[in-house]
């Protein structure tokens, strides 16, 4: 269907573009910038009046539970990409299984389906998954979720071996025995409301040992959810040192810290932990220069999981349907402008995954999201698409709202 | 309702008109036991006017009144204090004002709790009626009806002198 | 934020914690407790406030010995108590917390005693009762994770008023494994509350908490720099799990430097009182002679405790 999307201020980071116009959309793809194609029709016009619009969300965590109601979550907030964890019921550890999924996102027809395929058989961390014909069934990457690999020569092996084929691997750093019993930031408040606390430690250890091993074996590696100012400065010496890294941050973690657990409020459980209110900060420099990209880690959980005393309740939040107004939010406190926070979700993800999407140049895949940056919506149950209600942010005035968000030049939401 | 005497009657002189009532019953060898605050000060002063050798009792009735569940606990409970074994004694107990009836049974309740008296009468200085169970004072100086707004309330003043406080709502 | 155990009126309605009380209501329970020990001494041990109310003690970690006490202050209140060992009930079954309450709130209970071993689990039950308006049910917590036990901590501070008067002249002491002890943090909380000028923490580093100088301690892993001059001594229970958790090498170990023996008791004030929450393991974190000894008031701890348990139950109900 040939679209055009008049009147709206145009974002696309990744190729500097700032500009009041008009997008021309035909055949999925972007035809026309600025000025129509050769003998356009539009057979849809989109009013873009007083909004912004840019390339769809790409969220590089999204836990899909019940993947009808997540994928319309998704589009519901912006996003048009979601990389989902290889940690459901079965972990994706099969082909066959990356195959299903990817075909019951097509099915569905609303945001693209990014597997993460599962570094080790069940995610167990001793035999290696059949890397290659997952990545043949459409695995982007390769992780192991929150499930520390724990025998280091494991872990050496699996990265030789991705790097044979040129996979990338995502892990996030926790060194296990330091973590297993924690169900907090080590911190002053853990100490005050006698929660057992998960050290910085146990990020830079893990840190550091990954980044042994990168130099042994060339292996790119994405560190997910990084919590700790002295993570993000070991990645940032890691960069310097030229290191194929990259890594993200979740985006509760650049709003939140410790002192948000309040009086045990289960909402305010993430793994990794909320930390201090210094470690919150870098992580928001490490933003804000581009260091990391931000996600929203969406984990859609049930009263049954959540509503109980912190240390039982499962961490996590639901994140696809506020991943851009609290993005937006950030980047007012940091003092970061707009198509630099965009960035942080459109073109630098696209980036992670090595993709030609998230950007709005000719020819480039219709994947839009158009938003009002300045319209105001009470975050309630029953307005989220997401199965997943469980939100720190409950009841809490959002700002910025998808009005039209696009996928392959469908519309697949209207506000 | 008549209107009130003013100034206010002299509360010490009213402890001495007690006294006088009580005088005649002491061969019973009664033990004087004082509702906090208004009735132990007024124990206090009937032991002193009548020469009463023993120690007077101190009762609280916090945890025996009926208001419990709207009022909740009052904030200043003191302990009761009840030097002498009440079972078989004539007690009297003492307070500064009779409205409805209600402080009188929780004391009579706490006071059985303690053993079983000969007999217990009641003393008050002033009875302001609105009696809302049957209980009726064997001594009383002054009878002053009072309306529901109204606070007919004993207080001690710096010197140590007790004397009567009105208040409208 | 606003604590959840104080009504609009700043009046206690549940006891969760001693952090966030402010000082005329712990002042306002060790008084009320006062009246209480008079009724404890009489020969009928009961007044009437409760009559009428259901207590339900809900252990979900075993404790025959805090149980007991709850229900023995309830019992002198006139309230029916109900024990429930939810070890062996419905949560086995997989009903989640909330569940139970409802279910228990159905049958009319007026007031929860809760212990239970995850850190903050009363604080859900208060919350969810809020939730569902029933502002006419209370909730105590009889220990929670290693957060707090708030009702050990006031009675810790009745024995501290009963024999030492007053707080701001105090030195006081806190003993042994503070990282996993809800009492130790209810006794600081509370002593810094009531104006202890100094409050120390003793024990080794792999025993207490990082940030403890945050909450107004001082630490000492010397204990004889720790006792000097002290008034009060409150000494902590070693559970034996610590052994295997790498956190100590072995209970004679232990005990050498961290147990309370006639000489070190020495050190601190000739006329300071030993206290212990109990139960005690003689021999690990105090010596048999010191336990028996003329300064420790362990025994009359548990006297207060009743009194104390009695007064927070009165005045969380009528509230």
């Amino acid at each position: 269907m040939n679209i055009e999307i008049r009147n709206g201020r145009v974002i696309d980071p990744k190729n500097g573009v700032d500009r009041d116009m008009s997008l021309f959309i035909g055949e999925g793809r972007v035809t026309g910038l600025g000025q129509a194609p050769a003998s356009f029709a539009a057979e849809r016009t989109i009013d873009a009046s007083g909004c912004i619009v840019c390339p769809g969300l790409i969220d590089l965590s999204a836990r899909l539970n019940s993947i009808e109601a997540e994928l319309a979550a998704a589009v519901a907030g912006g996003v048009t990409s979601v990389v989902v964890p290889p940690d459901a019921t079965p972990p994706l550890d099969e082909p066959e299984l990356a195959d299903r999924l990817i075909h019951r996102g097509k099915e569905i027809g609303m945001a693209r389906v990014l597997p993460l395929g599962a570094l080790t058989v069940g995610l167990r961390g001793e035999h290696l998954s059949e890397l290659a014909g997952l990545k043949k069934a459409g695995c982007v990457a390769f992780s192991q979720a929150q499930v520390p690999l724990v025998d280091t020569e494991a872990l050496l092996r699996a990265l030789e071996y991705a790097t044979t084929f040129g996979f990338a691997v995502w892990l996030q750093a926790q060194d296990y025995w330091l973590s297993r019993n924690g169900i907090a930031h080590e911190g002053e408040v853990a100490s005050r409301l006698g929660l057992a606390g998960i050290p910085v430690a146990a990020e830079t250890i893990a840190i550091a040992t990954i980044l042994q091993l990168v130099r042994d074996t060339g292996c790119r590696i994405h560190l997910t959810r990084l919590s700790s100012a002295s993570g993000v400065a070991l990645v940032s010496a890691a960069r310097d040192e030229g290191l194929p890294i990259t890594c993200d941050v979740g985006v509760h973690h650049l709003l939140l810290t410790e002192d948000d657990i309040g009086f045990f409020d289960p909402h305010a459980r993430f793994s990794p932990p909320l930390r201090a209110q210094s470690d919150c900060q870098a992580l928001s420099r490490a933003a804000a220069s581009g260091l990391a990209a931000i996600c929203s880690d969406h984990t859609p959980l049930g009263a049954d999981d959540k509503l109980l005393p912190f240390g039982e309740a499962s961490p996590g939040a639901t994140g696809l349907e506020v991943l851009l107004p609290l993005t937006l939010k950030w980047a007012a406190v940091a003092g970061v402008d707009l198509p630099a926070a965009l960035a942080r979700i459109t073109s630098a993800p696209a980036d992670v995954l090595g993709l030609a999407s998230g950007q709005l140049s000719l020819g480039s895949v219709a994947d839009i999201c158009i938003f009002d940056p300045g319209a105001t919506w009470q975050l309630t149950p029953e307005l989220l698409k997401s199965r997943g209600k469980n939100s720190p942010w409950t009841g809490c005035i959002m700002t910025g709202r998808v009005m039209v968000t696009l996928v392959d030049g469908r519309v697949v939401y209207e506000g | 309702m008549p209107p009130l005497p003013n100034p206010l009657p002299d509360a010490e002189t009213q402890c001495r008109q007690l006294a006088d009532l009580i005088r005649p019953h002491l061969h019973r060898r009664p033990a004087l036991i004082g509702i906090f605050s208004g009735g132990a000060w007024i124990a206090e002063r009937l032991k002193e006017l009548l020469g009463l050798p023993e120690d007077i009792g101190l009762i609280d009735v916090s945890f025996y009144r009926d208001d419990f569940s709207e009022k909740g606990l009052r904030p200043q409970v003191k302990p009761t204090l009840i030097p002498f074994d009440v079972e078989g004694r004539h007690l009297i107990l003492v307070d500064d004002v009779l409205y409805t009836g209600r402080t009188t049974r929780a004391a009579l309740n706490e006071l059985f709790d303690y053993g079983r008296p000969a007999s217990v009468t009641l003393a008050v200085l002033a009875d302001r009626g609105g009696r809302e169970l049957p209980i009726g004072a064997a001594y009383c100086i002054w009878e002053v009806p009072l309306s529901d707004g109204e606070t007919l309330e004993l207080c001690k003043l710096d010197d140590g002198r007790l004397s009567w406080g009105l208040e409208n709502a | 934020m606003h604590s959840p155990q104080l009504n609009r009126n700043g009046e206690l309605i549940h006891l969760l914690s001693i952090e966030g009380l402010p000082p005329h209501v712990i002042a306002q329970i060790l008084d009320t407790a006062e009246s209480f020990m008079e009724v404890s001494a009489r020969d009928v041990k009961k007044v009437p406030v409760l009559r009428g109310k259901s207590v339900f003690n809900l252990f979900f970690e075993n404790s025959t010995r805090t149980r007991t006490t709850f229900e023995i202050a309830a019992k002198r209140l006139s309230a029916d108590v109900i024990n429930l060992d939810i070890n062996r009930s419905s949560t086995a079954k997989g009903e989640t917390l909330l569940d139970t309450i409802d279910n228990l709130c159905a049958m009319h209970a007026d007031l929860f005693v809760v212990r239970h071993a995850s850190s903050g689990a009363p604080y859900l039950i208060a919350e969810h009762l809020q939730r569902i308006g029933r502002d006419d049910v209370h909730v105590i917590n009889a220990g929670d994770g290693r957060h707090a036990h708030p009702t050990q901590g006031l009675l810790d501070m009745y024995t501290i008023r009963h024999y030492k008067k007053d707080f701001t002249q105090l030195r006081v002491a806190v003993v042994g494994d503070i990282l996993h002890s809800r009492v130790a943090r209810s006794d600081i909380q509370a002593l810094t509350t009531l104006g202890v000028p100094e409050v120390r923490a003793i024990g080794p580093e792999t025993l207490l908490p990082k940030h403890l100088d945050k909450l107004g301690v001082q630490v000492f892993h010397d204990m004889n720099e720790g006792l000097k001059d002290c008034d009060v001594i409150i000494m902590l229970r070693l559970q034996n799990e610590r052994m295997t958790g790498a956190l100590l090498p072995s209970a004679g170990e232990y005990f050498r430097h961290y147990g309370l023996t006639p000489q070190k008791l020495a050190l601190a004030k000739p006329d300071a009182i030993v206290m212990h929450p109990g139960p005690m393991n003689r021999g690990v974190e105090i010596h048999s002679e010191v336990a028996d000894g003329p300064q420790a008031v362990i025994l009359p701890q548990v006297t207060f405790g009743i009194a104390v348990r009695m007064a927070v139950m009165s005045i969380v109900a009528g509230n």
